[in-house]
């Protein structure tokens, strides 16, 4: 399957004699960067507080933005699988939200299909917001005792870098399609 | 105007099943993940054997990290001091003064410890140090506090050993699996430490608050006799942690005791050492075997649920 170049794209990896996109790069790039995102999170500082945004999620968030039927609807189930093996929450919350977010964001995008960047970044906050709030609240039933005003700073965080993050998958996404040597 | 949905399946019939199967698909994930949590909320160690096996395959990678969060802050501290070196040195030259002072007092305590020990006949209690390692990784998008050890089972790691570093207790060995071990770190709302006033053993527990203090509450209630700068140290009740370890030291008083900052900060220890549990390593019989639970679980610190050994 050859996958299909984004006109914005197009011009970064222009058509030559030889050269095709690889379908297998084209497919996985977006997955393997969400489970870097949600791995690499957790090695550069040994944190006292939850400070940090949930990388992989806002990756998560981003590609299906940015891409949307890139990941199928059932991706969250795997991709928070990884997230649980590292994130320190009870086992299955990713698995659960992000999947959640997944069928959640389809209804959103069939219901109200007018996009544009404000709107984007709002609909993410909104979801940032609950993901922490649920992720917090499986936590301590599961035991911990940290009040919700603890994770303001994280909320903050996470809100701001969300563009970030988005324009990281759009480099992403015409890396994705980078030509490589073939014939046709 | 809305963009046209390109991905409208038409009258493929195999577009259409495909379409279908997908949001089953996604539905069952969420049920599958929604079983997961009920399952590790009631039994917290289920998955611990799937995160020890991926802390060990993730471990390598952690580990060069670690060597280059030292060279990073070592690098931000150059460049700090340059800044700040006259009043620091002159501060450390003051602290230097009353600190030689201190040191020959301590000796002399030693020695007269050293000398009422024999008098009793107690035994000198030299405890060994199992394994010196790094924390390679922690959990910061999670309000729970876990953090990575480098080492595991190979180093002879057990649950409940402490962990501290040269400036106080860091936490306690929750998991272990082949080559990396699951610490909760004291900061975690779980952890519960029984420690006292280094000056006169004034006992209090101090619990994580979850945002990097403790809430250090005191054993017996009346009036507040702490104040903002004393300093807490493990007490060794419970017989996980040994005792005089330094732990926390106050920064502001509340009804019932007190906030107190933790001393050693994680992240800025290079290296930290793992202990064993103090009742086994002084050779209490039927020493317990306090077996912290997995994240998520109902721990209760150090005092919690000790089981004993068989």
């Amino acid at each position: 399957m050859v996958p299909r170049v984004p006109p914005q794209h197009a011009a970064a990896f222009p058509k030559q004699i030889n050269r095709l996109h690889s379908p297998f790069v084209a497919q996985v790039l977006p997955w393997l960067s969400i489970m870097l995102g949600s791995f690499l999170i957790g090695l550069p500082l040994i944190a006292s507080a939850p400070l940090l945004p949930p990388l992989g999620f806002l990756l998560l968030i981003a590609w299906r933005q940015l891409r949307p039927g890139l990941l199928p609807v059932w991706a969250g189930l795997p991709l928070g699988f990884f997230d649980d093996l590292f994130s320190g929450q009870p086992f299955g919350s990713a698995m659960l939200l992000w999947s959640v977010t997944m069928i959640v964001m389809e209804i959103v995008e069939a219901r109200y299909p007018w996009r544009s960047f404000v709107t984007d970044w709002l609909a993410a906050c909104l979801m940032i917001a609950v993901y922490l709030l649920v992720g917090l609240g499986f936590s301590n039933v599961a035991g911990g005792q940290v009040p919700a005003q603890f994770l303001l700073p994280q909320l903050l965080l996470s809100v701001l870098v969300f563009p970030l993050a988005g324009r990281l998958v759009n480099w992403l996404d015409a890396l994705r399609l980078i030509r490589f040597r073939g014939i046709s | 105007m809305a963009p046209p949905n390109i991905r409208r399946t038409g009258f493929s019939k195999r577009a259409q099943y495909t379409n279908f199967f997908g949001y089953l698909a996604g539905i069952a994930g969420a049920l599958l993940g929604a079983a997961f949590v009920i399952v590790s909320i009631i039994d917290p160690s289920a998955f611990s054997g799937l995160r020890g096996l991926a802390s060990d395959a993730a471990a390598p990678a952690g580990r060069a990290v670690a060597a280059g969060r030292d060279e990073g802050r070592s690098f931000a501290s150059v460049v700090g001091g340059f800044f700040m070196s006259g009043s620091r040195k002159a501060n450390l030259e003051n602290e230097l003064e009353v600190a030689r002072v201190r040191l020959a007092e301590a000796q002399a305590v030693a020695e007269e410890n050293r000398r009422l020990k024999a008098l009793l006949g107690l035994p000198q209690e030299e405890i060994k140090v199992v394994a010196t390692a790094r924390l390679i990784a922690s959990t910061p998008t999670s309000s729970r506090r876990f953090a990575t050890l480098s080492v595991g089972r190979n180093a002879g790691i057990d649950q409940g050993m402490p962990v501290r570093s040269p400036l106080g207790l860091v936490g306690r060995v929750m998991e272990v699996s082949a080559t990396t071990a699951l610490v909760l770190l004291i900061t975690d709302s779980e952890s519960t430490v029984p420690v006292q006033r280094a000056r006169d053993g004034i006992a209090a527990f101090a619990q994580g608050h979850g945002d990097g203090t403790m809430q250090l509450r005191l054993i017996n209630l009346g009036i507040n006799p702490l104040k903002p700068g004393d300093v807490f140290v493990t007490s060794g009740a419970g017989g996980l942690y040994r005792p005089g370890v330094a732990v926390a030291v106050v920064s502001q008083l509340t009804s019932d005791g007190a906030i107190a900052r933790v001393l050693s900060d994680p992240s800025a220890s290079e290296f930290v050492a793992v202990d064993p549990v103090f009742a086994v390593s002084i050779g209490v019989p039927g020493a317990i075997n306090a077996a912290p639970s997995a994240p998520g679980g109902s721990a209760q610190g150090a005092t919690g649920r000790p089981k004993v050994a068989p």
